[in-house]
């Protein structure tokens, strides 16, 4: 084992060197391009048996990706935000193929606007798709999960492709120090890619992704998949249980910060819940109980493990770094689903959206949220979802739009003089 | 390029006996692709895996039969060239590692309608043929979306009557020409054939599968309820469709475009469009005199430049 400072796409690549992909197919787009030149350094240099290919689109590299797999030899990809929504078709397509591989989404805001820094709607458009979504909060995390996804993917009770997220920039960029497995341990762990039944060979032909007629058969196929994302919740603990063993590093498909006897827990995925730490740490010190939990498996959901761990808490603030347009924030509807109906489960649950296209969410906005949360805990009612922004903030957009305008008004007059 | 593929097949008596594609298939009776596929399969044979695009064939491998002795995989109607791109790197890895032996190795063959082939997956083909990518394409082009009931694609040709172009001009547009679109990636072989030209086919096809890298096929696929003629008709329109001089029957192989069968004493390419109902309006309630000689002029313009 050694450490090293490794942004997040270099804790991507290494995870894929690791686990000896045999087959890249790639296609560049900000900011996961640092992955595949990583690889594509790296086969060059004769540091890594593995082809890559660039398609000419991210919809021919999920193609390739799953065609592959299908074919019989273990496949790592990477995307990011347009790309993934490019390629879309096919992540659902090659998911109901049930060739395991694994994708790095590195996740980025979508257009319109259109921007670079990161929020999860690029990744949730992928929610129900087939693939396993496992999201990241650390470098550290970005390895360690790619490692794992290999396991759970090829594994023969899921054998469906896997999506490991991390945050554009924030993780993507940001350098840490990684503890990388050294590659005996890390081939001892993630095995052999056994293709299974899901291969093609002359010598025993093989018809996959045919179409169906009628309704039954095709629910058939889809229970199957689904049923199979199910399995990989048990799955996914064993494997955890199997690398925190060999490497010291525990992974639950639900990361726990302090929330054991919380009264107010935050609950978000990725990076930003490392901002949520820091504020629980500050509000205990000022002698508030507040916890926060983290999915790190959103596909499948772990449903039971959240009904768990928030019995008998008070109140939950939800943070979605996502909008669904006309809805609100997704992590709140999927978590108020899992805990409806349920008995000891917090009656107080408050919905925030905060983070889209990177926009910071500070200590003190955390202290507001959990402020809030304890006001609606003791008095009621729940407010409605908040959409987080400052008065700093509508300051300096309304500097753009002032701006914006006075240009505007400059072409018009010319335009009235012509 | 060795003698012996395109001696193998010297006469009609020599074409394999044996057919290997199994029969039953929802295809449209008479339909030209089927024709064409049957013809091609028994050439390429069983030791293929068929990479499909969304298009009539699909329906050839519906849960669960397959008329194919040989593999199959679907993938979407953009991007059958990319998920061939995925099979043959694949097994390229697996024979590297020795992980299967050479028994194992297919033919990777590419099968998508024109509705793919001219227009959304001209992006993947394209790239497929940068990349040397060593594959089989067969395009059975009908000359329209023919399974979601015959709308006008970038394949149909001047005038033609479709779902989506019932005036009296038929389709204002041009077809598309994919021959030379694709020759100009400059790929290991390119090549037009139709059912109706067994032979022709068959030495093509022989020949494509000695060479290596992309190698093209477009088939022309006269289709009965597209085109709206008998489907006893079908072998007929095809072997008019060679004679009036409309479909070219040729190969690029080598920088070079030869043509394998030229028509010499040509038929007026009438002939082949007033059997056709989708061509109906040309001639009835009375004569289009202009839009009949502008589509003679274009094929006469055509193999005026052809020595």
């Amino acid at each position: 084992m050694t450490r090293r400072l490794l942004t997040g796409n270099g804790a991507a690549a290494w995870g894929a060197r690791l686990a000896a992909a045999n087959y890249i197919p790639a296609f560049p787009i900000t900011p996961q391009t640092e992955i595949i030149e990583t690889l594509a350094n790296w086969i060059d240099n004769g540091e890594m048996d593995a082809r890559l290919v660039t398609l000419e689109s991210e919809h021919s590299m999920i193609t390739s990706a799953g065609a592959a797999a299908a074919t019989g030899v273990r496949v790592f990809s990477a995307t990011s935000s347009q790309g993934l929504l490019y390629g879309m078709e096919m992540i659902y397509t090659v998911a109901g193929w049930r060739a395991p591989f694994v994708l790095i989404n590195v996740s980025r805001g979508l257009a319109s606007p259109i921007t670079l820094e990161p929020d999860h709607n690029d990744i949730l458009a992928a929610r129900d798709s087939g693939f396993l979504q496992i999201h990241c909060a650390t470098c550290q995390e970005v390895l360690d999960s790619t490692l794992m996804a290999y396991r759970l993917a090829e594994d023969p009770r899921v054998r469906l492709p896997v999506i490991v997220n991390q945050d554009g920039f924030y993780l993507s960029f940001t350098r840490e120090p990684v503890d990388l497995p050294d590659t005996e341990t890390a081939r001892q762990f993630v095995g052999d890619y056994d293709p299974q039944n899901i291969r093609l060979r002359a010598s025993s032909p093989l018809s996959q992704a045919v179409a169906v007629l009628g309704g039954a058969p095709y629910s058939y196929f889809r229970y199957e998949t689904h049923l199979a994302s199910l399995n990989s919740l048990a799955v996914y603990d064993e494997i955890a249980a199997e690398f925190a063993a060999r490497f010291g590093r525990t992974h639950a498909a639900i990361e726990d910060y302090r929330s054991d006897d919380a009264d107010i827990v935050f609950v978000m995925m990725g990076s930003f819940a490392t901002k949520a730490k820091e504020a629980v740490d500050r509000l205990r010190e000022a002698g508030q109980r507040v916890g926060l939990l983290r999915p790190r498996l959103l596909r499948p959901f772990p449903a039971e493990l959240f009904q768990t761990l928030l019995r008998d808490k008070k109140g939950i603030a939800v943070i979605d770094q996502n909008l669904s347009m006309g809805l609100g924030g997704v992590l709140y509807t999927e978590l108020a689903s899992a805990l409806y109906g349920q008995a000891q489960v917090p009656e107080v649950m408050l919905s925030f959206i905060g983070g889209l296209g990177g926009r910071d969410i500070s200590t003190e906005e955390f202290f507001e949220m959990a402020r809030q949360t304890y006001a609606a805990v003791k008095h009621g009612p729940v407010p409605p979802p908040r959409l987080l922004y400052t008065e700093a903030e509508l300051r300096e957009m309304r500097k753009l739009q002032a701006v914006a305008h006075v240009e505007r008004e400059e072409l018009n007059k010319g335009e009235r003089h012509e | 390029m060795s003698e012996t593929s395109v001696t193998l097949y010297r006469r009609m008596k020599d074409l394999p006996s044996t057919h290997l594609l199994g029969s039953g298939t929802p295809m449209c009776s008479g339909c030209g692709g089927l024709e064409a596929l049957h013809e091609i399969y028994d050439v390429i044979g069983e030791k293929s895996v068929f990479v499909n695009a969304a298009g009539c064939m699909t329906l050839l491998s519906v849960y669960p039969f397959t008329p194919f002795r040989g593999s199959w995989l679907y993938t979407a109607m953009a991007s059958a060239p990319a998920g061939a791109q995925g099979v043959r790197d694949a097994l390229d890895i697996l024979l590297e590692k020795k992980r299967i032996t050479q028994e194992e190795d297919m033919e990777v063959v590419v099968l998508t309608g024109d509705g793919a082939a001219y227009g959304m997956g001209l992006s993947a083909t394209s790239g497929a043929m940068e990349r040397d990518l060593d594959f089989l394409y067969i395009c059975y082009d009908n000359e329209g979306y023919g399974n979601t009931g015959q709308q006008y694609s970038g394949a149909t040709p001047h005038a033609a009557k479709t779902a989506t172009s019932k005036g009296p001009r038929g389709f204002t547009g041009f077809k598309k020409d994919l021959f030379s679109i694709w020759a100009a990636h400059k790929p290991a072989y390119v090549a037009t054939v139709i059912g109706s030209e067994p032979l022709d086919l068959a030495r093509k096809i022989a020949k494509a599968k000695q060479l290596k890298g992309p190698r093209m096929i477009i088939a022309l696929a006269p289709c009965p309820p597209g085109w709206d003629f008998d489907p006893q008709d079908s072998i007929d329109i095809g072997k008019l469709a060679v004679k009036t001089g409309v479909w070219p029957l040729k190969e690029y192989v080598d920088g070079e475009v030869v043509h394998t069968k030229v028509p010499h004493q040509r038929q007026p390419a009438e002939d082949y469009l007033k059997c056709q109902g989708r061509f109906k309006h040309l001639f009835e309630p009375k004569r289009n005199e202009s839009l009949l000689k502008e589509i003679q002029d274009k094929v006469d313009r055509y193999w005026d430049g052809i020595k």
